[in-house]
């Protein structure tokens, strides 16, 4: 699954700790999804979308 | 930002302590096993009850161990989850696969020696130590 995370966290100015941090998860996993590597549950996708207050669609992708 | 700042920095707090739960209860379990297995020798010459005592205390704090441990992995996030999810299952897979061959070695005459426990928790101790490391990899 793509994403725009990294971009989206850039745009902000926000270090992956941070981003962890708002998430509640560790930045191992921030790097995990951005990379993608490791695709995040719907609960944190949600998360995420709330954060950066935009739809899910507009941060995660279907596909390779 | 500010209030998730927060609420990230009580989660990563709450896993830290719960990490130092665990470790503490498992240290107090091995404490306890060297209790009931060294204290009938060599601190009260098999009293009975002494005995059962420290046998119910390594129980008791086994229990403790395992609750520890349940809180600790429910309190980690989704990723980390995962690695340990995978983790345990290749140590319970390894240690049913090898510890069932393990124990008929003896049975069919193949060792002479009577297959131990210990040998069976060292082994399953390393399969998991070995899918931790394979899960962190994986998502590096």
């Amino acid at each position: 699954m793509k994403n725009r995370l990294k971009v989206l966290r850039a745009e902000r100015d926000w270090t992956q700790a941070q981003l962890a941090t708002a998430l509640d998860v560790s930045r191992q996993t921030i790097n995990a999804i951005e990379k993608g590597k490791f695709d995040p549950s719907l609960p944190l996708a949600f998360k995420a979308a709330r954060l950066f207050e935009l739809s899910i669609e507009e941060i995660f992708q279907d596909g390779e | 930002m500010n209030k998730h700042t927060t609420n990230g920095k009580d989660w990563q707090t709450t896993t830290a302590k719960n990490t130092v739960h665990l470790l503490g209860w498992t240290l107090s379990w091995v404490l306890t096993i060297a209790l009931s297995a060294f204290g009938p020798k060599f601190l009260w010459d098999f009293n009975t009850v002494l005995s059962i005592i420290a046998v119910l205390l390594n129980i008791g704090v086994g229990i403790g161990m395992i609750l520890a441990n349940r809180k600790h992995l429910k309190g980690l996030d989704e990723m980390m989850q995962q690695i340990q999810l995978n983790a345990m299952a290749l140590s319970l897979g390894v240690g049913l696969v090898f510890g069932i061959s393990y124990e008929q070695l003896e049975d069919i005459k193949l060792i002479t020696f009577e297959p131990e426990i210990t040998h069976l928790i060292m082994l399953m101790t390393a399969a998991y130590m070995t899918g931790i490391v394979l899960g962190h990899r994986k998502y590096k």
